[in-house]
């Protein structure tokens, strides 16, 4: 590899890590909050909803991990379908949160239950819809062969951003769906 | 006139107009097709409003533009210097990588700030001279002390980001900062925060402070939104800053240099870099959730339920949440903002002292040791809060340990000083002043941290004189310090020592006056962010005293601005090294050419080993030479 590149390189991704650990620190702070507010209690929520959008989002991070394995195997048409697939099944997932889950019988206005609920897929959704953007561009320029199966720190850091935003819905998903006991 | 219009500044000046106006017509559009009735809601309007307008400045200002170029996989190679055929001062007002340029815009930015937010204060010092109310509403009063709390503390975060922007990587001997466009963002998105704040205080002001707790920051006037949006994006600034000054600091020193061998500021930068990464995240979730809360009823931190809500059997919100939140941050934030000041201070004092700085590892670690304990003790802000009892007791003890590391820096420091061959230009003047103020500060502060004090002290003047002690001798000296020992460096030339010691004699005594007033007058019972007070408190001659000594204050700084902005432009020309200093930046000429080291640093020896004959710290070696 180049020199300079290489450089780059290890700045970029220590870069990324510390910023994966600031927002851990922002994710913290939202579970901390539900936790202070929702106590050892928990809305009613649709629970097949829950398990099938979260069975969607870990699905994302495996056709992710194929897209990034397939560049570097320089299988250039696996690398860009898989892309497209992990669009699609994060739009799924979007759908999923906005569509069941905010159209629901829960409002943003209602008490903790509705802030806590909408704050947190909401903030959630905003780091889905960046990693959708981010893989987008990556999809556009891997289209016209702007990376390597040596160089690709662009598809490294999407891939590693989305499994990244994958994780904390790890989080996300006890803490909204099973911890606590169910309120009616 | 073509020029004028070609600086970023302008263009992202006019960005921030036209995406503010775009996106008030965004919100009113939107109003209009959803029928809702009446069709201007200047909150929504506001808010949406001055977040496209930030974006349309780092648009217009073209802090983006190579990032969007990459979007569409266009390679962006590094410019040096000025653009083409243009003149060198436009580097200044427009966006640059170098890390000398942004340190610069840093400073000089912060130092406007810092004028915005003295002026507020001198305005309602003069207020308070006497009981009752003469020149403004106490809505006025209100908005003028949380605007000078909230606009000196993004002031200082300036001046911190300038301190450190232009001194690590040649401390390091690096040629630039990790991420030089990062760089230049976390700079810029500072420009439309402050005028957010500015603009903050005139549409309606806010009357929280600059604490924003809740719920009265959920019911404040207009300013109120602004003010929180300006805070979340100055947070932005902070946590890029961060993240960039770590990378630099673990990534780009030569090899010879090891951890204990960098300049001992750089380890200061460090810890202010970790707090600024990790803490600033939860000041930002705060605001945004007081945004939200505002906007969408989303009731965090609010105790009563609507109807919906106790259908639901949903618990309520909890203004002490929010306190949770914010202090999570802005108490570390105080240690964002004194450990490089504190870190200015070993740096000089070795250098006037002619002797090795007095236990380098222990400063060192006692700058992380600080940052470290700095997470652990933020409820000390909320003994009466209403939290529950049991956190009391644990943060007490936590806050009081803070004393060990700082302890640390000071006999360090006296330990440097005994016996040392000193001399007393302004810089170790500004150094010593720093000391005895920042022992001030020590000295108040644990009498607030321990509970059964506390509860007496909390909310009034002694508080206000404990964290102006700290910040004037954490950051206001050192950073006046910092200004006059670089300022050679920086511009080539030499101040002018006469102003620069009636600048110091000037600041020094009239600060004591007036913190010590403060003090004096929170003992008698003068309580915080009052704009009234009883006649009967007996604190009136105190507040004349206080006012006076604000004055004297402003003044001293105006005679400071003055001396750097004459000297730079008219002064005879400095040596490279009129300190003789052992630092890598000492050893390049002045001002420091665009490249900043012809050669790679090799680190040969100790870095401070002053006054030990024949000891080197660095020595330039051609490129392959050594390891």
């Amino acid at each position: 590899m180049h020199g300079e590149y290489r450089v780059a390189l290890r700045n970029n991704r220590l870069g990324l890590w510390l910023f994966f650990l600031s927002e851990s620190f922002l994710f913290m702070g939202i579970l901390v909050s539900r936790f202070y507010l929702w106590g050892n209690t928990r809305p009613e929520l649709n629970q097949l909803n829950g398990l099938l959008v979260t069975t969607v989002l870990l699905l994302s991070s495996f056709t992710m991990n194929r897209a990034e394995t397939a560049l570097v195997q320089n299988d250039r048409k696996t690398f860009l379908n898989c892309l497209l697939l992990t669009v699609a099944l994060g739009t799924l997932f979007l759908a999923g949160v906005v569509v069941f889950e905010w159209g629901g019988h829960i409002r943003p206005s209602d008490g903790a239950y509705g802030a806590v609920l909408f704050g947190m897929t909401g903030m959630h959704a905003l780091h889905v819809v960046s990693g959708i953007v981010f893989i987008l561009i990556v999809w556009n320029n891997g289209r016209r062969g702007l990376y390597s199966s040596e160089q690709h720190w662009g598809v490294e850091a999407c891939a590693i951003w989305w499994h990244y935003v994958d994780l904390v819905w790890v989080f996300f998903y006890p803490a909204l769906y099973l911890m606590g006991q169910a309120v009616h | 006139m073509r020029t004028f219009f070609k600086l970023g500044f302008v263009r992202g000046l006019l960005g921030q107009v036209l995406g503010t106006l775009f996106g008030m017509g965004l919100v009113t559009g939107t109003r209009a097709a959803l029928g809702y009735d009446p069709l201007w809601a200047a909150e929504p309007a506001w808010v949406i409003g001055g977040l496209l307008g930030t974006l349309g400045f780092m648009i217009g200002v073209g802090a983006l533009t190579d990032w969007a170029k990459w979007a569409i996989g266009v390679e962006t190679p590094m410019h040096h210097g000025a653009p083409a055929g243009q003149p060198e001062w436009t580097r200044y007002f427009a966006v640059d990588l170098s890390h000398k340029v942004i340190g610069v815009q840093y400073t000089v930015w912060g130092i406007m700030v810092l004028l915005v937010g003295g002026f507020l204060a001198t305005l309602f010092r003069v207020e308070l001279l006497q009981p009752g109310m003469q020149y403004f509403t106490t809505d006025r009063y209100n908005t003028l002390i949380s605007a000078h709390g909230i606009i000196m503390i993004s002031a200082i975060l300036l001046g911190v980001g300038g301190m450190i922007n232009y001194l690590v990587p040649l401390m390091i001997g690096a040629s630039d900062m990790a991420f030089p466009r990062l760089n230049a963002f976390g700079f810029w998105i500072n420009v439309p925060a402050s005028l957010l704040l500015i603009t903050a205080m005139f549409v309606g002001g806010w009357d929280t402070g600059w604490t924003a707790y809740p719920p009265n920051s959920l019911r404040t006037a207009l300013g109120g939104p602004l003010f929180f949006l300006g805070f979340y994006t100055i947070g932005i600034s902070s946590i890029v800053g961060g993240l960039n000054l770590l990378v630099t600091v673990f990534t780009m020193r030569p090899p010879s240099m090891n951890l204990f061998r960098m300049p001992i500021f750089v380890w200061a930068a460090v810890g202010t870099s970790v707090l600024q990464l990790l803490a600033t995240q939860l000041v930002g979730l705060a605001m945004l959730m007081l945004i939200v809360e505002r906007s969408l009823h989303m009731g965090f931190f609010t105790p009563v339920l609507n109807e919906a809500a106790i259908a639901l059997n949903s618990p309520p919100g909890d203004p002490v949440l929010f306190q949770h939140l914010f202090w999570f941050y802005s108490h570390p934030a105080v240690y964002v903002f004194v450990l490089p000041g504190l870190g200015i201070i070993s740096e000089l004092l070795p250098v006037f002292a002619r002797k090795p700085l007095f236990g380098y590892k222990w400063i060192a670690l006692s700058s992380i040791g600080i940052a470290f304990l700095g997470f652990l003790v933020w409820a000390h802000h909320m003994f009466t809060s209403g939290m529950s009892n049991y956190l009391r007791l644990p943060f007490m003890y936590a806050t009081l340990i803070i004393a060990v590391p700082t302890g640390v820096k000071f006999f360090s420091w006296l330990g440097t000083l005994w016996g040392g061959k000193l001399t007393y230009p302004t810089p170790m003047l500004f150094v010593l002043g720093a000391i005895s103020v920042f022992l001030l500060g020590g000295l108040t502060g644990p009498p607030a941290a321990t509970i059964t004090t506390d509860l007496y002290l909390h909310d009034s003047y002694w508080v206000v004189g404990h964290f102006h002690q700290t910040f004037f001798g954490g950051f206001m000296f050192p950073f006046f310090a910092a200004m006059y020992y670089w300022f050679p460096k920086v511009t080539g030339r030499k101040y002018n020592e006469a102003l620069g010691k009636l600048h110091f004699w000037l600041m020094l005594p009239s600060f004591w006056v007036m913190s010590l007033g403060q003090i004096w007058a929170g003992l008698l019972g003068m309580r915080r962010r009052i704009a009234d007070y009883d006649p009967a408190l007996g604190v009136q001659n105190i507040q004349v005293w206080i006012t006076i000594a604000a004055f004297v204050i402003a003044l001293s700084i105006l005679i400071g601005l003055y001396n750097f902005i004459v000297s730079a432009r008219s002064a005879e020309v400095a040596e490279s090294n009129p300190w003789r200093s052992r630092s890598p930046e000492w050893q390049i000429p002045s001002p420091i050419p665009e490249h900043s080291f012809a050669m790679p640093l090799a680190v040969v020896g100790e870095p401070y080993d002053y006054g030990l004959p024949g000891s080197v710290y660095v020595r330039m070696a051609p490129a392959g030479a050594g390891d």
